[in-house]
């Protein structure tokens, strides 16, 4: 007996799998080295889609695959974050770099606003309200002077490329670094979130809040700094996404497809899973683009019949995502008879 | 502003109202029943008035004529849902569920676009035109009688609910499946009953909207998004407190519009459901 | 010394009272053992104690400190911990995961909670089981999931909800040992159980309930010749 629990606590804490190790450093090498192999304009658009995306449904994964509440809104973090930089910039003349944190802390109050009354209430309640907050931010923003109303903001040029304006008109491979690194942060972050007290806690709210609450955890607080710290993961993409085209209008950045595209990816990559968003963005957003220049101007709606069917196949199908497709012994732990 | 106005408001919200209960009954129904919330309600509403559009664009039959035809259209949508998707999903976590049905929704409005396209498209002079005057008030007659049909309707989903046998079967199957399956009562075929009826109901409102309203592809969005208050308001799966919940959410729409501005109509709705939620999670009318 | 004292207890469900103006108090260290037919109310003074069910009226105190009407969240972090009826394991993680969220109420390191649900969970015996996923785990052995969990909160008074209700004559005498050995680490114990035959062996005192009323108080002895409980549990009696 004794020599078994001693056996026990001399494993390793975590399930550590060199080969794996070495294959995302590899990836990561290889990511941080592809602009100097001259990838044209379009490949690194599209690296750019993939990094953004896989943040963005990292954000919803917090929140969702955490904690277990579905918001289906996510996108008016996203617009509020691109509308702090380009407001905050073109009135008073702030960096990006640093409005990005406003854009931060403005989500971060929202969501504690939305989160204290509605995540004491079950599931549906709050999926609901997200729905309805998601579609009044555009409202609003649609009507907003002070914003640009439904015109948006045209971000004001650079002559040149600035780092300090954060514009980059040569080439997109500055970009393509900026994506990678928020990228690589927002991931290493959430993975130790994954591994840690907090991590351990919200997924005990997700799978049985009553259990929870016979634990110590107070179940609401819980759900609200998940949803806090998603909402502070989605801003920082809408500011970039902003710099990036520069110029935003409340139909494209607080469009609900961008609640839809980061809820598919979760899902189609494995909800609940650090891995699983990148693993959705790096298929996902590669057949978007490609429908999008192959089928031209429908290509739009094409798009979406695809994430719809695609989503209701991996629900019926493959309810925990693609990911359930790599073999048991790397993801678990060898199990005793 | 004079209290003609407001009495304008008022009527014109009362009508409202009633479409509203009846599309949320549908979705209350489909809650009650599995506990799932069809998130693709609106687009069966939006379905509901092409098939309407259609077949008076194509056969020249009058929207008021094509009822039949449109209600039994959209129970048979309810059915191949039902088939091809839920049965599948009745057992997954409620997160599954959503995203299932969130995803049929984003199916069907873009299959909507792509054949027919973004455009808005109206019934010319159907049957049902012009409007009455009732003192100082205007009354339209398609809106008139559109929401005396989904009275009329919402009164036989009632009855149909609480007093036939295959309505009482209904409520044993949402009160506890395995229980009523002992019972014999398939509960899969109860399932796939829930859903004709919920989306009939669909079919009745869409079918008498068509008659005035634009017909495009997005016009669900916001009736769905004010079904799912009206149901959340009137309790989930209670099939009476949408009737209440609907007309509330009619009166402030119409009221709010006409007060504050009308372009916010969905945040006052909103605020009504956060009030309510908040303060009476149960719903206003609690269940059955 | 009392650790915990229930005063006139009620609670009403629509119109049904589930508990009548109930009231004990439980001695440190002691078993205290619930028994009474379906729907007597045992759950539901589960439910009161821990704050999942608000009482109508009556108070609760816990080591002279009033819980009633605190969360359930606080009541567990005054050290009562519990477990449930119907099972809550954390079905999409393991045991060892299932137990080490119970751990980081007083431990903040990783490593140091691991070791110590690794300990409870070797308590228990399912130290084998320890990476198997909660919803791959028997009745028997998710109700010691659910013991192992709640003891890793250290609570000093366990509410323990039908422990040998569902599972197979032959997991039963194990359960009880576990009961057993549980008393011994000091704890105070009350525990529901339908299996008379197992109160009486394991109790201090037993509480009698019957459709929300307490119908008797005292010593196992002391219950068995209680004629309102022999009426009530004769048939109990003879098949077991």
């Amino acid at each position: 007996m004794e020599s078994k629990l001693l056996a026990a606590k001399s494993e390793p804490l975590w399930n550590t799998n060199n080969k794996v190790i070495s294959i995302i450093c590899g990836l990561v090498i290889l990511l941080f080295s592809l602009p100097l192999f001259g990838l044209n304009s379009f490949y690194l658009h599209l690296f750019i889609m993939i990094f953004m995306h896989a943040v963005m449904a990292q954000s919803w994964n917090v929140i969702a695959g955490f904690s277990g509440q579905i918001s289906l809104g996510h996108g008016a973090f996203f617009g509020i974050g691109a509308y702090a930089t380009s407001f905050f910039y073109m009135q008073y003349g702030i960096t990006p770099w640093i409005s990005i944190f406003f854009g931060m802390f403005i989500s971060a109050v929202f969501a504690v606003l939305i989160g204290i009354p509605m995540l004491r209430l079950s599931g549906h309640y709050f999926a609901i309200a997200t729905l309805l907050i998601g579609i009044s931010f555009q409202v609003v923003f649609q009507r907003w002077d002070l914003v640009g109303a439904a015109s948006g903001l045209w971000v004001t040029m650079t002559p040149e490329d600035s780092w300090l304006a954060l514009q980059f008109h040569s080439s997109k491979a500055p970009y393509y670094y900026i994506f990678l690194i928020f990228f690589i942060i927002t991931f290493f972050v959430v993975w130790l979130l994954s591994r840690s007290k907090l991590g351990y806690r919200l997924r005990a709210v997700r799978d049985d809040p009553q259990a929870a609450l016979s634990l110590c955890i107070n179940v609401s607080n819980y759900k609200i700094i998940a949803y806090v710290i998603s909402a502070m993961i989605m801003a920082p993409m809408g500011s970039l996404f902003a710099q990036y085209i520069l110029i935003i209008d409340p139909d494209r950045v607080f469009n609900i497809e961008i609640s839809i595209i980061v809820l598919l990816i979760t899902v189609l990559g494995g909800i609940g899973n650090v891995w699983g968003p990148i693993i959705g963005a790096s298929i996902l957003i590669p057949i978007s683009e490609y429908s999008r220049i192959y089928l031209g101007g429908t290509g739009g709606a094409v798009d979406l019949i695809l994430y719809g069917l695609i989503l209701m196949i991996i629900c019926i199908f493959r309810p925990n995502g693609l990911i359930s497709f790599i073999p048991k012994h790397i993801l678990e732990r060898k199990k005793q008879k | 502003m004079t209290s003609e106005i407001i009495l304008q408001a008022i009527v014109t919200g009362l009508m409202m109202g009633l479409i509203y209960a009846l599309i949320a009954a549908g979705l209350s129904l489909i809650f009650g029943l599995m506990e799932i919330v069809n998130f693709a309600h609106g687009e069966h509403l939006m379905l509901s008035m092409f098939s309407s559009f259609w077949l008076w664009s194509l056969f020249g039959l009058d929207p008021l004529f094509s009822i039949p035809i449109t209600i039994l259209f959209l129970a048979f949508c309810g059915i191949l849902t039902h088939y091809f998707l839920i049965r599948y999903i009745l057992k997954a976590k409620m997160l599954i569920q959503i995203c299932a049905t969130f995803g049929l929704s984003i199916f069907i409005r873009s299959i909507a676009q792509l054949l027919w396209t973004p455009d808005f498209r109206n019934v010319d002079k159907p049957l049902l035109e012009g409007r009455i005057e009732v003192g100082s008030v205007f009354i339209g007659q398609p809106q008139l009688y559109a929401s005396f049909v989904c009275l009329l309707a919402f009164i036989g989903l009632y009855l149909f609910v609480t007093k036939t046998e295959t309505g009482l079967a209904l409520q044993a199957t949402a009160q506890d499946r395995h229980a009523a399956e002992v019972l014999g009562i398939p509960s899969n075929k109860m399932f796939a009953i829930g859903w004709a009826i919920g989306l009939g109901c669909v079919g009745v409102a869409g079918g008498m909207m068509a008659n005035y309203f634009f017909i495009f592809t997005d016009v669900g969005i916001n009736f769905a998004l004010f079904a799912f208050v009206a149901v959340a308001l009137g309790g989930f799966g209670s099939i009476i407190g949408c009737l209440y919940a609907g007309i509330i959410i009619g009166l402030v729409e119409s009221l709010g519009g006409l007060l504050i501005d009308p372009s916010f109509k969905l945040l006052y709705v909103f605020v009504i459901y956060l009030l309510v939620v908040i303060y009476k999670p149960q719903g206003l009318f609690g269940r059955y | 010394m009392n650790i915990l004292s229930v005063e006139n207890l009620s609670r009403s469900f629509g119109g049904i009272k589930a508990n009548d103006n109930i009231s004990f108090d439980v001695d440190q260290g002691s078993i205290l053992g619930i028994i009474g037919p379906n729907g007597a109310g045992k759950s539901t003074l589960f439910d009161l104690i821990t704050g999942y069910t608000k009482a109508d009226s009556g108070k609760v105190k816990f080591f002279e400190k009033k819980i009633f009407g605190l969360s359930p969240d606080k009541i567990s972090n005054l050290g009562v911990g519990r477990t449930f009826q119907k099972l809550k394991p954390f079905a999409d993680q393991t045991l060892l995961e299932n137990v080490m969220i119970g751990a980081f109420v007083n431990e903040k390191n990783i490593k140091k909670a691991r070791d110590k649900a690794l300990e409870i969970i070797d308590f228990v015996d399912l130290i084998e089981k320890r990476h198997h996923f909660a919803k791959e785990l028997s009745t028997g052995q998710r109700k010691r999931l659910e013991m192992a969990r709640a003891m890793a909160i250290e609570p000093k008074l366990l509410l323990m909800d039908e422990v040998t209700g569902g599972v197979d004559q032959k997991t039963i005498p194990g359960l009880v040992e576990l009961i057993k050995k549980l008393k011994k680490t000091g704890v105070t114990i009350i525990t529901i159980e339908h299996n008379i035959n197992i109160i009486m062996e394991i109790s201090d005192n037993v509480l009698a309930l019957d459709q929300g009323k307490s119908v008797a108080f005292g010593s196992p002895k002391e219950i068995q010749k209680n004629k309102q409980v022999i009426d009530s549990y004769l048939g109990t009696f003879d098949a077991a």
